[in-house]
């Protein structure tokens, strides 16, 4: 259960190697998580990490749990909830994609499309139901600032959390006065691993920030979390520029 | 029976959960849903005034009893009456205090239930003399996990477990209590300023039990010298003769049925940051402090207005702001007084807005399971949830409390680890042995108990 301080005791992360959702997680352990999931593909990075986290005194046990097989999501994470109540599911895979590769070879378009969206589509609603019948918990759903507005430099990737964000908004107001909270997470650039080569954008912000924003949203039971904060207004404006000067941006 | 789907919080409003909620009319229909419950269990509710998440029940079946609130046979003669679970204190003292008798444990507000007050094992202001709730239960008939009504007698262990034990043993239906007799209607009042919390803890000491009801305000904002200063509060039954001469045909008792004065003010929506800052707050306990008597002895005033008096307050939880309040409740033994003053001035140091703080004095333990009393002192607080950083203060304040052997209560409980509350009540592991014993599926079930392990 979340205690008055919405920090909950148990968290089951989807794509258990993103560094924000372990960045996440580490604070979560620091106030009262002690049970840890963690689903993703097998690999040493994800037993790396869950070993990382067990250091830090919390339960942790990893999960095989594939994005682009939908079909598998009702299964893998009815397990998981079985197993006792979940208080919190942050939902963190995703792929970046390489936007000009992706733009000569539509599958791999297509793959980010699937990883991003339509995965996020069936785990996310396995995960609401059981949510939902538990009575209480909450959705962290990892969005980007990319999906506010499609930009040249990214639009298939923007595309894809476009959508997830569009759904992730839906499936908060239909969970309405269910218990269930569903919480939109747009960073604006993050820097990690995914984004190591390619050039800072302003307002840029690390796995930490992101981490601090999601735990204080959580707290407050926000339904939408810009990080930073001053995205929000900097989205409202850039929303309304007119595409014949959006397309001249340097952004 | 009305049935419906909500989403409850407790007074505090923090960590709201969805259940399906029962309101009965009777014992069967509370029998019938208790039989026919899923598999995440059960749990009873009544005025829902506990700040934490006692009775709440997420994804389960939430017992509504506040409408089950019949006073049976009110025995004159004996001082004993047979009551449902719903009946509130409030209304019990309004029917009682008439026919010349008293609750026999009346805490500092009247919202609370008789089942909650038997859940929760509620400490009253004279708790020296008379000891918690429970201890003036001749008999209770408990709901239990089969779906049967059975009577509890005092002395056996699933009374112990029951009183205080959160409901989680059962659903209690109703009780019988022995009454306190008394010869009017009026309370003699002592009211005294202590400067800082020596004085303040010098003087609950200071006149010894001649005035059994005591209970203090605290001031949580003061600073410097004057931390822990408040205002202390003292009285007893007053006796036909404390009256003044010119009272000769003033009644003795109220008139049967008065109801209590409404609060004029009617409930704000919550405000978005909360209104209530450090300076604010300040401000509020400052004008407080002085503006009540330096030292006043022998003040008639009814008994409602003594005991209920925060009860005609307006709802002041809008100034907390959306993110709710947390109430925190300690109590440190005699000998601890260290940790008590270590703790006022860690909460004076973070300039938190608390306006309302109060401090008792506790007398032997009483003999539930997880009854809360414990013979030393007892601080009551609320501050605003929303307040950063305040989650890490309060398990350092745990942790102190725990090292002097003392308790927080779990009644009133929104966020404790479960380590704290396992060792801060070394009876616990009796209490799980006994409820694995009774209720092997878990029936009874609460977010508190599974937040807790309870």
């Amino acid at each position: 259960m979340k205690d008055a301080f919405g920090a909950p005791q148990s968290l089951l992360v989807l794509g258990g190697t993103s560094e924000i959702a372990l960045a996440t997680a580490r604070r979560l352990i620091a106030l009262r998580t002690r049970r840890v999931w963690l689903a993703g593909r097998p690999s040493p990075a994800l037993d790396a990490a869950a070993a990382e986290l067990r250091g830090r005194g919390a339960d942790v046990r990893t999960v095989d749990f594939d994005a682009l097989d939908s079909a598998s999501h009702e299964v893998t994470l009815g397990k998981v909830f079985a197993e006792g109540d979940i208080d919190v599911v942050l939902m963190a895979f995703g792929v970046l994609g390489d936007q000009a590769r992706d733009e000569e070879e539509p599958m791999a378009a297509v793959r980010v499309a699937q990883t991003n969206y339509t995965g996020a589509v069936s785990a996310g609603l396995v995960c609401a139901g059981a949510l939902q019948a538990q009575g209480h918990g909450s959705l962290v759903v990892l969005s980007s600032v990319a999906g506010e507005r499609a930009r040249r430099a990214d639009f298939i990737y923007g595309s894809s959390k476009a959508g997830l964000d569009a759904f992730a908004q839906g499936l908060g107001d239909a969970l309405q006065g269910t218990g269930v909270q569903v919480m939109v997470v747009r960073p604006g650039f993050v820097r990690t691993r995914a984004t190591a080569g390619l050039p800072e954008q302003p307002l840029a912000t690390g796995p930490e920030e992101v981490a601090e924003a999601i735990v204080t949203g959580l707290r407050r039971r926000s339904e939408t979390v810009w990080v930073p904060g001053s995205l929000r207004v900097v989205m409202a404006a850039l929303r309304h520029v007119p595409r014949p000067l959006f397309r001249r941006l340097p952004v | 029976m009305s049935v419906d789907t909500v989403s409850l919080t407790g007074w505090g409003r923090t960590a709201p959960t969805t259940a399906v909620r029962f309101r009965p009319r009777g014992y069967e229909e509370a029998a019938a849903v208790v039989r026919g419950r899923g598999p995440r269990g059960v749990i009873a509710r009544g005025l829902g005034r506990s700040p934490g998440d006692a009775a709440q029940n997420a994804g389960g079946s939430v017992l509504d009893l506040s409408g089950l609130a019949r006073i049976g046979g009110v025995d004159a003669a004996a001082g004993v009456v047979r009551c449902d679970a719903g009946v509130s204190l409030e209304r019990l003292l309004r029917v009682l205090l008439p026919l010349g008798w008293l609750p026999p444990v009346l805490p500092g507000t009247g919202r609370v239930t008789v089942g909650g007050a038997i859940g929760s094992d509620l400490p009253g202001l004279d708790h020296r003399r008379a000891g918690s709730f429970a201890r003036h239960v001749s008999a209770l008939e408990l709901l239990t996990a089969d779906g049967e009504v059975r009577t509890v007698l005092p002395g056996t262990a699933l009374f112990d477990a029951t009183a205080g034990g959160l409901g989680l043993t059962g659903v209690v239906l109703g009780a019988t209590l022995r009454l306190r007799r008394v010869s009017t209607g009026l309370m003699a009042v002592s009211t005294e300023r202590a400067g800082d919390l020596d004085d303040l803890l010098a003087r609950f000491t200071a006149g010894g039990d001649r005035l059994p009801y005591a209970s203090a305000w605290v001031d949580l904002t003061a600073r410097g010298r004057a931390t822990g200063r408040g205002i202390l509060t003292r009285g007893e039954h007053a006796t036909p003769d404390m009256r003044p001469a010119h009272a000769g045909r003033t009644r003795l008792f109220p008139r049967s049925g008065a109801a209590p004065g409404r609060s004029p003010f009617p409930g704000l929506p919550p405000l978005p940051g909360g209104l209530l800052g450090p300076a604010a707050a300040a401000l509020c306990n400052e004008v407080r402090y002085r503006s009540s008597p330096r030292a006043r002895t022998g003040e008639l005033r009814p008994v409602p207005a003594f005991f209920h008096a925060s009860d005609s307050l307006p709802d002041v939880r809008p100034l907390h702001g959306r993110g709710g309040l947390v109430r925190y409740r300690f109590t440190v033994g005699y000998g601890q007084e260290e940790t008590l003053h270590r703790v006022v001035r860690r909460i004076a140091a973070r300039r938190s807005p608390a306006v309302r703080a109060v401090l008792q004095r506790f007398g032997a333990a009483d003999p539930g399971l997880l009854s809360f009393a414990a013979p030393g002192w007892s601080l009551e607080l609320d501050l605003p949830a929303a307040l950063p950083g305040l989650g890490r203060f309060l398990d350092g304040v745990d942790e102190e409390v725990a090292a002097a052997g003392g308790r927080v209560c779990l009644a009133q409980d929104s966020r404790m680890r479960p380590e704290t509350a396992a060792a801060m009540y070394p009876r616990l592991a009796e209490f799980r042995e006994l409820r694995a014993r009774l209720d092997p599926a878990g029936a009874f079930r609460s977010d508190l108990s599974r937040r807790l392990g309870l």
